[in-house]
């Protein structure tokens, strides 16, 4: 096949991370076979899960939060025993520690020094100059103190678990399946900032409900992700009890709602996919007692999910038409088995994969094709994936997408070829950016369009970032040959002479790493 | 969703300092999109600023602004009930409401007729998603409809033009829904980033200016910032958490806002108002968010100096909150909620309300508030007073097919 750089754009850019520098030969690559080029990670066997030593399973971790929890609580106990009474109000935020301890400019400082890790450990940056501002407290910015001493097991957890995804996006070959665990990822997305066990399992829900599925099938994903310990606690499926049981009768509490209507509007029909409230509030008597066993391990091995018949409200229950009369967990199982293969699931699923991937607009007879494939292959993701490569349409349709903030600085790691080892300034930079790591603000998870990654603040804070990046990272680099490794031929005039011109390293690598080349996918 | 989710835009936020930025956009790009309300320079040295806070989740309105004297209310929120003493006792407003003990500046500025509630209020939207109801109440539309525009926006284009440049205000790294659209805004978040120096961002606008329009409509705008926001008081205060974030995200929009030539419109928004569990009394989650959202109006008062005395800020939220609790201490998705009016030109000290009762037979799908008034006749209430926009754009640019919802007169001072 004739070198196409155009679709090598597409092949490295719409369906990756980018192309990677030094001799990695990608851009090549790409050119000579797009699709094959994409599809490659796709043929490699279990090629999306993520097993490296030290990621311990979610029993596991579950078992360390908790102990680490009681070890806190007994302390606290312990010192309110001996000591004066508590402060009112103390206490009751139980706010993210790893969102506690990053400070923005520390963090973006530490992405450039990450991706120079020869350099010197630099002093906390100064703020940018004052001058000419009124400074109402004049006092100096307290240097930080190294913090890796203080991390507790949770924090470090969440930090391990990070680098680990980090350091597989930005040496992944072309990156498609590292982006379709993140597409999938966002789409069941739980948020570390609820804290706890959210924080601490974050790593672990993707590894285990989401890496083993993406190439499988949807229905799977579906029970393995609502049947997480991660998501049960996320959307309070835990603390949910039926009315009519057991537990809900002696304890006096019951029904919450939130993850039934979040299974219906977000993970499988969409909002408008034909579901009623009734439907809702069925959903949720019926997942009652899907929770995850505690510290004493009374319902099971501790952090594994569990269904507990206590809490479960008896009965039959109908949802979407259709009744669901089976005991136990069995009933919520076969409501998911149901719903998954929903024909609003389809397009709902089919549409937001589009939409992803190809444009905040994709093209209707697209979206069509693939609720069909999704439909006629019982929802196997791969055979979804393969028929969005096939496509025309994926490949015709200009690149007008933005990075996501995720998505430019993997990008940026892989083109100057730093492999990440210490994830925190990868953290900051995606906190400052809107998208912090596995902490979307809402159930519905980070948002896809042009709408959300263009507003001028972030925009204007890439630069910021971009301008870091490069000021450590520019001396030995010619970023002219980046562009080459990056975008070839289909640099712009007018990129080309804007980088070539630069008045230094630094500005051309921070002007390439803003080029619409480099934000476009 | 969890209530603490979402403070983390806002999270550890320091100053930056920009103040060669604004001259960057104030001689270029936004002369040419010069708006002046025509009240700004009325005989009475009028200048009016409006200020929206979205309150993401769907705030309970019952805890909030609590209706102690319908004999139904004890029994429906249960434990987290407020009452008018005791261990729950909430600040009295009138003899049937009374406000969350977490907010005593509310309370206070209600007292001086600064502040008003509209109660059993909500948008059109009729169903329980957030996204969906954050979608209609942000866009301006009777319904879901994924507009890419909101009626923020919409209404600072219907303002009448004038020579003075001026445009509104973003606050956070991604600009609210309402805001967006084809005027023009100004993004500002409280954020420490080490600035890329003006010539490599010339240099990119430039670039961009041949080879992408909306990159460099966006990096004009991004790079409009104001030093008048900046100061080294914006640290955040360690352990504060999100009641610290709202407070420095209102400090700095109203350092902004509050400049003689500053945006006289500006959005905000606060999430991880989604109490599903543990939702709490008198303290616990939803009363920290209260302080802070109470912070924040305190921010507004003492930063605009005197242009509090044009402002009116409106806070407003999807939807409400069942009217019983859940099994879970917390409240599922619900409908009629309130809206919160502060500043200096609220015609305040009332609770508006058409009280539909909290009976069973009373509450909307015998489970919510039900709502009585339409959120965008405040909405339109305010604007048509603020800034003197006509009924007829209100009803047909800003909220589209509204003629029927008509302006909620006497909102305004």
């Amino acid at each position: 096949m004739a070198r196409d750089s155009q679709a090598a754009l597409v092949a490295l850019n719409r369906f990756g991370f980018g192309a990677r520098g030094g001799a990695s030969g990608d851009f090549l690559n790409a050119a000579s076979d797009p699709r094959g080029f994409v599809k490659a990670e796709l043929g490699r066997p279990n090629g999306a899960l993520l097993e490296v030593p030290g990621l311990q399973s979610t029993p596991a971790l579950g078992r360390a939060a908790f102990d680490y929890q009681f070890e806190v609580q007994r302390a606290r106990d312990a010192a309110a025993k001996s000591a004066a009474p508590p402060a009112a109000g103390e206490g009751a935020s139980p706010q993210s520690p790893e969102a506690k301890g990053q400070r923005r400019n520390l963090s973006l400082n530490s992405i450039a020094m990450e991706m120079a890790p020869k350099e010197p450990p630099a002093k906390p940056p100064e703020n940018a100059t004052t001058a000419g501002v009124e400074t109402m407290q004049p006092a100096p910015p307290k240097p930080s103190p190294p913090r890796t001493a203080e991390l507790n097991i949770i924090q470090k957890t969440f930090r391990t678990e990070a680098l680990a995804r980090l350091q597989r996006a930005v040496i992944a070959d072309g990156g498609f399946a590292e982006r379709l665990v993140v597409f999938w990822s966002n789409h069941f997305c739980i948020s570390a900032a609820k804290g706890g066990l959210a924080q601490m399992w974050a790593g672990s829900f993707e590894r285990e409900a989401i890496r083993p599925h993406v190439l499988g099938r949807f229905a799977d994903m579906l029970k393995a992700v609502e049947q997480h310990p991660a998501m049960l606690f996320f959307l309070d499926n835990q603390q949910s009890l039926g009315p009519d049981s057991r537990a809900g009768k002696n304890r006096n509490r019951g029904l919450n709602e939130n993850l039934a209507r979040e299974i219906l509007e977000l993970h499988t029909l969409g909002v408008g996919g034909g579901y009623s409230q009734d439907d809702v509030t069925a959903l949720a008597h019926i997942i009652t007692g899907w929770t995850f066993a505690g510290r004493l391990g009374q319902l099971g091995a501790p952090g594994t999910f569990v269904f507990n018949a206590n809490a479960h409200q008896p009965g039959a229950q109908r949802v979407m038409g259709k009744t669901y009369d089976a005991e136990g967990v069995a009933q919520g199982e076969a409501v998911l088995a149901d719903i998954a293969r929903h024909p609003s699931t389809a397009k709902f699923i089919a549409g937001k994969f589009a939409r992803h991937f190809v444009s905040d607009e994709p093209p209707p007879a697209l979206v069509a094709r693939l609720a069909d494939v999704f439909t006629k292959t019982d929802g196997d993701l791969k055979a979804l994936a393969l028929a969005l490569v096939d496509s025309e349409e994926a490949w015709k349709t200009p690149l007008s997408k933005i990075r996501s903030p995720y998505e430019f600085l993997i990008a940026a790691g892989r083109l100057l070829a730093q492999i990440p080892n210490n994830p925190n300034l990868y953290l900051g930079g995606l906190r400052t950016l809107g998208q912090p790591l596995w902490s979307p603000s809402g159930p519905n998870g980070f948002a896809d369009t042009n709408a959300a990654w263009l507003a001028p603040e972030g925009i204007k804070l890439r630069l910021d970032i971009s301008t870091q990046i490069a000021s450590r990272l520019a001396e030995g680099v010619d970023p002219r040959d980046l562009l080459e490794l990056a975008a070839a031929d289909t640099a712009s005039v007018e990129t080309r002479r804007t980088i070539e011109r630069a008045e230094s390293r630094q500005q051309a690598l921070a002007l390439l790493l803003m080029s619409p080349e480099f934000q476009r996918r | 969703m969890s209530m603490e989710t979402s403070m983390n835009c806002c999270e550890d936020m320091r100053s930056s300092v920009t103040s060669r930025r604004a001259v960057l956009l104030g001689g270029a790009s936004f002369a040419a999109w010069a708006y002046l309300p025509k009240f700004a320079r009325a005989a009475d040295g009028r200048d009016p600023r409006l200020v929206v806070i979205i309150l993401r989740g769907a705030l309970d309105g019952l805890a909030t602004v609590a209706p102690i004297g319908d004999p139904e209310y004890a029994g429906l929120h249960g434990a987290i009930a407020l009452s008018s003493g005791g261990p729950n006792a909430a600040l009295p407003l009138d003899n049937f409401f009374s406000l969350h003990p977490a907010m005593p500046e509310f309370s206070r500025m209600y007292r001086d007729k600064k502040a008003a509630v509209i109660h059993a209020v909500a948008t059109p939207y009729r169903d329980r998603s957030h996204f969906d109801g954050q979608d209609v109440l942000e866009s301006g539309f009777a319904g879901p409809g994924r507009v890419q525009s909101g009626w923020l926006n919409r209404a600072l284009e219907g303002l009448p033009k004038g020579e003075r440049v001026t445009s509104a205000l973003a606050v956070g790294p991604v600009t609210p829904l309402v805001l967006r659209g084809a005027a023009p805004t100004v993004g500002w978040a409280p954020l420490v980033v080490p600035q890329a120096s003006e010539d490599t961002a010339m240099r990119l606008v430039e670039l961009y200016q041949h080879r992408d329009a909306a990159l460099a409509s966006a990096l004009k705008q991004g790079l409009a910032l104001d030093k008048a926001a900046q100061g080294d008081d914006m640290k955040p205060k360690p352990g504060a958490g999100g009641v610290a974030a709202m407070r420095l995200a209102a400090r700095g929009a109203a350092r902004l806002m509050g400049a003689d030539n500053g945006p006289r419109i500006g959005a905000l928004a606060f999430d991880g108002w989604d109490t599903h569990a543990n939702e709490g009394g008198p303290v616990g989650r939803l009363a920290q968010l209260l302080g802070g959202l109470d912070g924040a109006l305190a921010e507004f008062e003492t930063e605009m100096g005197p242009r509090w005395r044009d402002t009116v800020i409106v806070v407003a939220t999807e939807f409400g909150r069942t009217a019983r609790i859940n099994g879970t201490q917390g409240t599922d998705h619900g409908t009629g909620t309130v809206a919160l009016l502060a500043g200096g030109a609220v015609k305040g000290g009332r609770v508006i309300a058409d009280w539909p009762g909290l009976k069973p037979a009373n509450l909307y799908q015998d489970r919510d508030l039900a709502p009585t008034t339409d959120l965008r006749a405040v909405m339109k209430g305010v604007l048509k007073d603020q800034f003197g926009l006509a009924e007829k754009v209100l009803a047909e640019n800003v909220f589209p097919d509204s003629g029927a919802v008509k302006p909620m007169q006497g909102l305004v001072v």
